[in-house]
């Protein structure tokens, strides 16, 4: 059951990416990333880890997609992709190297014999809870909890510098 | 409940004052300086970069860690934050007048250029991964930003653009690199003094056969990657001319410098402290890539008519000397190290103060014509100029000369023989295009009639560069020795 | 749980997503897509994360925690990121990387 229910949600995010990667709409292909992140969320649950679930779903598919989908059609750029292709060089580059970093992962993952999953104890479910990850991070990892308020920080003042314009411009 | 963990505030001293003057001066900024006079803000971040370095004076010597170990404050660490803290300083001098010149004066910059330098503060002390990733991004995000801020020049938006798709890219290789560590060795911290799990404890504890490392090896490979670009190693260079080329000339030198040196830092306690045991296999392939780099970046620079495109592919050949020192993985090493990144920042610093001097607003004045003649219009910046350019080329009686002969020896102490010839023979390369300039400025007559615009902020910073380079160059023992007492802790 | 999902699995899956996010940054010539790209990928690297967390050491919570500074930082730079898209569309009204090309090497 649980086999059938990952193989479901990974061929739905397999696939979501890759629709992602060939529709020429840059809305459509937010919105496949959306449904791509929407099946990671499930893959999560599965993986009894309930709070990235909810982070999952309110951080990427609610908030970060959003701001794509929006600034997508704020600027009108959801047309096509006209199909001549000036920098050819690239494609086959880009699936060269996907295919041999794939390959190679395949290869990896199967070489590495690792047990199967192990079943969780009743004082293990208790660690994927908020709580816990709440605890960990207000302790062992305050600092870099800390660092990334100041990222968050810089990235807020950076789009406000982006885009402010003088009022004269010369 | 939660039980706040002790902290030991004397390590993150420089790193929590420029935090915290960080956010109070765009708040000042905000609400207390008016539209026009934004060069205080510059000034009281000069008093924040200040305080930063002051803080680290009681503690110099010791050695301590605090948040698990994660942070760890040596004399390497607390050297390189003086380093980075002057740099950040130049910087904040050279840019008074150039933002009000080409009209993108905004108070932002200077608390992002704060935040940048605490990024290379924490990227310097971080021993574990996860540290080390938030402190890569700390230094890029505002970077990204400050690339872009000369924005009624396209090339800044573009500039801007490239090296924040090129980074984040980057960084995408980065933790998938740290979470294939996690999965091999269940931490990711570099190394711990206590004994407790690291990456280093386990390399002991493993038999190194490939097979069961996969992970481990694959992971390694992903950061040395992303590093590698973060330092503009050959073949990850390529964004280096045009980024430099497009950003504003002040935040082309701090990138040049502060960057370059963090990340290197960040390479040398991966190399050094997490995998000593593994140097007989990262050593040679390091060894090519700076072979490489110091080829391609020098012979590269050659063929540049633009000045600032020819420092970027300079600075590229200087990532290469630096790998060198890097790669030796000796104490000497880590001494070089540190002497030719103050002595790389310095000069660097100081010569790209000349090309601000001779750039006017909307316009770019980077080609070999504008510096003809230097000498008869401002025999002064043609001397500094001449300084900079013999202490890049590691010409005597210079502190590139001193920096480079450090590393020279060190390589040759190492047994990379090889490798130090190829440095020498590529110095001598780079001396052409160097010397190249010098004979500009002096024996040409001037195709330019306008005057360099020489402001005393201006004149304070070139003539701290210049002075340093040759005082230093002469006499080199107080720094020799500064950094010969900047230990780094070692897991064994 | 008759049937359990092996580790390799999960990792096959996170390695796939990887480099189709990979193959997206590179190949895609209009910029938001190849930022789109790259939120695959980190996305790719958290479902690596939580699976060696979940096979390997579910005692410790530590990937879990990993995930969610690899998040806030995604989101600092898919937000500064769209900036600057909508700075560079402001000035020149394209978004093919091509054709964002004044700076010649």
């Amino acid at each position: 059951m649980e086999l059938a229910i990952f193989i479901i949600t990974a061929l739905i995010a397999l696939v979501g990416a890759g629709a992602m990667i060939m529709s020429r709409n840059a809305v459509h292909s937010a919105l496949f990333l959306l449904l791509n992140f929407a099946a990671i969320a499930i893959l999560y649950l599965l993986l009894r880890a309930p709070f990235l679930f909810a982070v999952q779903l309110i951080v990427y598919t609610g908030a970060i997609m959003v701001l794509f989908l929006f600034v997508v059609m704020l600027l009108g750029a959801e047309r096509a992709e006209d199909e001549r292709d000036a920098i050819a060089w690239q494609k086959p580059l880009a699936i060269g190297l996907s295919v041999i970093l794939f390959i190679e992962a395949l290869i990896v993952s199967f070489r590495n014999g690792f047990a199967a999953l192990p079943e969780l104890s009743a004082e293990a479910e208790q660690i994927g809870a908020p709580e816990t990850i709440g605890q960990v991070l207000f302790s062992k990892y305050l600092l870099p909890f800390e660092i990334t308020s100041i990222i968050l920080l810089v990235a807020i003042i950076g789009v406000i510098v982006l885009n402010q314009r003088r009022k004269t411009v010369s | 409940m939660i039980q706040p963990p002790q902290i030991d505030f004397s390590v993150i001293g420089a790193l929590t004052v420029l935090c915290v003057w960080g956010i109070a001066l765009l708040l000042i900024d905000a609400f207390f300086i008016a539209e026009g006079q934004k060069r205080v803000t510059g000034y009281l971040a000069l008093a924040g970069l200040a305080v930063a370095a002051l803080v680290g004076l009681p503690s110099w010597g010791q050695s301590s860690n605090t948040f698990s170990g994660m942070v760890q404050l040596d004399g390497f660490s607390q050297t390189l934050i003086w380093i980075f803290l002057l740099a950040a300083a130049i910087t904040i001098v050279i840019s008074l007048d150039y933002l009000p010149r080409h009209d993108i004066e905004k108070g932002e910059y200077y608390p992002l250029v704060l935040f940048a330098t605490a990024g290379m503060v924490l990227l310097a002390q971080s021993t574990n991964l996860i540290v080390m990733f938030l402190a890569i991004e700390l230094v890029s995000i505002p970077l990204y930003i400050l690339a872009g801020f000369a924005y009624p020049r396209v090339t800044s938006e573009e500039a801007a653009m490239k090296y924040l798709l090129l980074g984040a890219f980057a960084s995408g290789f980065f933790v998938y690199g740290l979470a294939l560590i996690y999965g091999q060795t269940g931490t990711v911290q570099l190394f711990s003094v206590d004994g407790s799990d690291s990456i280093a404890s386990y390399l002991d504890r493993a038999t190194l056969v490939a097979e069961n490392n996969v992970f481990l090896f694959a992971g390694s490979a992903l950061i040395l990657v992303t590093l590698g670009f973060k330092v503009a190693l050959v073949p990850f260079h390529n964004w280096t001319p045009d980024v430099y080329e497009g950003s504003p000339t002040p935040i082309a030198a701090f990138m040049s410098v502060g960057t370059k040196g963090a990340a290197f830092a960040a390479l040398l306690r991966f190399l050094v402290q997490a995998l000593p045991n593994l140097q007989a296999i990262w050593m040679p392939i390091l060894a090519i890539l700076a072979a490489l780099t110091m080829i391609v970046g020098n012979i590269g620079a050659l063929k540049q008519l633009n000045v600032k495109r020819m420092l970027a592919y300079s600075s590229v050949g200087h990532a290469g000397y630096i790998t060198l020192a890097v790669i030796t993985g000796t104490t000497l090493g880590t001494n070089a190290f540190l002497f030719y990144i103050l002595a790389y920042t310095l000069t660097n610093l100081g010569a790209f103060a000349v090309l601000i001097a001779l750039e006017k607003q909307g316009e770019s004045a980077w080609s070999l014509e504008d510096l003809s003649g230097l000498w008869q219009r401002q025999p002064l910046l043609a001397v500094a100029m001449a300084i900079f350019m013999l202490s890049l080329a590691g010409v005597p009686p210079t502190m590139g000369f001193v920096g480079k002969f450090y590393i020279f020896s060190a390589a040759w102490e190492g047994g990379l023989v090889w490798l130090a010839a190829i440095g020498v023979i590529t110095s001598a390369i780079s001396a052409f295009f160097y010397l190249r300039i010098i004979a500009r400025m002096f024996m040409y007559e001037p195709t330019r009639a306008e005057e360099a615009s020489l402001s005393r902020a201006l004149k304070v910073g070139l003539a701290v560069a210049a002075v340093a380079v040759l005082l230093l160059g002469l006499i080199p023992t107080p720094i020799i020795e500064l950094v010969n007492n900047s230990l780094l802790v070692a897991a064994r | 749980m008759t049937q359990a999902v092996s580790l390799e699995y999960v990792l096959i899956v996170a390695a796939a997503l990887f480099c189709i996010g990979l193959f997206g940054a590179l190949a895609r010539r209009n910029l938001i897509s190849m930022l789109m790209g790259i939120e695959l990928m980190l996305n790719a690297v958290n479902i690596n994360l939580v699976a060696f967390w979940r096979y390997l050491e579910p005692s410790y919570v530590t990937g879990q925690v990993f995930v969610l500074f690899i998040i806030a930082v995604a989101a600092a730079e898919a937000a500064v990121g769209l900036a600057m898209v909508i700075a560079v569309y402001r000035s020149r009204t394209t978004l093919q990387a091509d054709e964002v090309d004044s700076l010649k090497g």
